[in-house]
């Protein structure tokens, strides 16, 4: 699955991984290739919608922190990081991921980040889809003794 | 005339350390940590989070640790950090048509497809108290697994909708008012009722939604849908051009089928009341589906039954807990010179109604 990721696909992977488990396999790269800051990591807000009726208006649901970064490699490719939560370290590998998924490395970087992420999350959601699937009721007709 | 009256630091100060003191409790009893309420207090993170209007739980669970479990408090907290903190935009509508599925059940319909998954659920539960967790030990066993069914669960509503049987939601874009940009304004389109009612109390949803039921408000309601699981938060990003996903975030929703309307022109249909709130809140979901089912009675050209439910700015200007909390409790602090007047007023009362006694004799 990892093979037909895009960039929009990365992206999101990075953004839903767990930060522990990125930061491990962006360890596993080597030393962290030097970057500028084209915009350091922030934290802020993002409004969430949903729909009315689920299909219909949109409406303001609340809002989800969110923290954001740039960076530029020594190539000159830009990585731009847009994580869920408030976590620095996370904004930062997702975006040096980003930049280097566009450069030479982007074949290893496939296989020694992005495979194991999407197998993480593969995991995490069968497991759960598995316990899910355990509640789901097996209704008995009950034969009533007429005949 | 305002009366400038200062002292009562020392005793603040000394009052906010016995605070700290009494938050952390018997010392011989070890800290709860951030992760421990995160992990186990998990009903009540989300309920800070629905109320706070802020999707993070890690910072939920540190405020109902510092608000010692006071979950109004928390909330309070939650939406105090969220004004220090930078808009960077609005997501896509989430689509909960995708929604991962954890437990999703229908009361109207025993066979709908993708089938009746209760999930991590008190239903069924007897309700007596489980001794064995107070008792240090092994934890559960774990939970039972099935082979898990790929795809996406239709919407209950779905079936009905295309015999044309339900009240259609056809989508509209545009952009929707936002109560934290603008003060209230009303009467108030159904996206703002909306935006209110997820931020709501629970409690006061609650007691509104039983209300309904009991008659105030005749909208008899099934609960047509309730789904909880996660959702993907995407959002166009302007600087790359595209739309991606920021994360997930966890929502119950309920949809409700209601008794119908029809007229000359149109034929019967049901009508239906909509709930979406942050994280596993079920019962927050389906008070909002009802509340929002009682206040469209304008829009499907019902009778106003003078139901306190169907009273926009009743519902409305009452279900924020922070806006009450801090009005109901600003009356405990110093009112020393209001109240002063108010005696100075009530002797000279008195005072006169005496003299016009004395003045008869």
């Amino acid at each position: 699955m990892s093979e037909e990721l895009g960039r929009a696909g990365w992206m999101g992977l990075l953004a839903r991984a767990r930060a522990g488990d990125l930061a491990r396999l962006v360890a596993g790269l080597g030393d962290v290739p030097a970057h500028d800051w084209l915009r350091p990591p922030e934290t802020g807000t993002v409004m969430v919608r949903g729909r009315a009726g689920g299909t219909g208006a949109p409406f303001n649901l609340g809002e989800m922190t969110v923290t954001r970064c740039a960076l530029r490699l020594a190539d000159g490719a830009v990585g731009h990081g847009h994580v869920q939560g408030r976590d620095k370290g996370h904004a930062r590998d997702a975006a040096l991921v980003d930049a280097l998924m566009q450069g030479m490395r982007a074949g290893e970087v496939r296989t020694k980040v992005l495979c194991p992420l999407v197998a993480a999350e593969t995991a995490r959601r069968m497991a759960r889809a598995r316990r899910a699937a355990a509640t789901k009721v097996e209704f008995f007709t009950m034969v009533r003794g007429e005949e | 005339m305002y009366v400038a009256v200062k002292g009562g630091e020392r005793a603040i100060d000394n009052a906010h350390a016995w605070l700290a003191e009494e938050r952390r409790g018997d010392r011989d009893v070890p800290e709860l940590s951030v992760a421990q309420i995160r992990e186990q207090m998990t009903l009540a993170v989300n309920r800070v989070m629905a109320e706070g209007s802020l999707y993070d739980p890690d910072l939920s669970a540190l405020a109902i640790k510092q608000a010692r479990g006071d979950l109004i408090e928390a909330v309070f907290l939650i939406r105090a950090y969220r004004t220090t903190l930078p808009r960077f935009g609005a997501t896509q509508p989430v689509d909960t048509g995708t929604m991962r599925c954890e437990r999703r059940i229908s009361a109207t319909f025993k066979d709908a497809p993708g089938g009746q998954v209760l999930g991590p659920t008190f239903d069924y539960t007897h309700r007596l108290l489980d001794f064995a967790l107070a008792a240090e030990g092994e934890g559960p066993a774990p939970a039972s697994e099935a082979p898990a069914r790929a795809g996406d669960v239709p919407h209950v509503a779905g079936f009905l909708g295309r015999e044309g049987l339900i009240q259609p939601e056809p989508p509209v874009d545009g952009v929707p008012p936002d109560l934290t940009r603008q003060s209230m304004e009303l009467p108030a389109s159904r996206a703002l009722r909306l935006q209110a009612l997820a931020r709501g109390d629970e409690g006061f949803l609650l007691g509104l939604a039983y209300s309904t039921q009991r008659g105030y408000a005749r909208n008899h309601a099934f609960v047509g849908e309730l789904r909880i699981g996660a959702v993907a938060v995407e959002m166009e990003i302007p600087e790359l051009g595209f739309t991606i996903e920021l994360g997930e975030v966890v929502l119950t929703e309920c949809e409700t089928v209601n008794q119908f309307t029809g007229s000359k022109t149109e034929p019967p249909q049901f009508t239906r009341g909509y709930g979406l709130v942050f994280g596993q809140t079920e019962r927050k979901a389906i008070a909002m589906a009802l509340v929002d089912r009682a206040l469209r009675w304008k829009d499907l050209g019902e009778e106003d039954r003078g139901a306190p439910a169907q009273d926009e700015e009743f519902v409305l200007m009452h279900c924020d807990n922070i806006q009450a909390t801090g009005f109901l409790e600003h009356i405990k602090l110093p009112h020393y010179v209001d109240f002063q007047s108010e005696l100075e007023l009530i002797r000279k009362l008195r005072r006169e109604a005496g003299e016009g006694r004395e003045a008869a004799e």
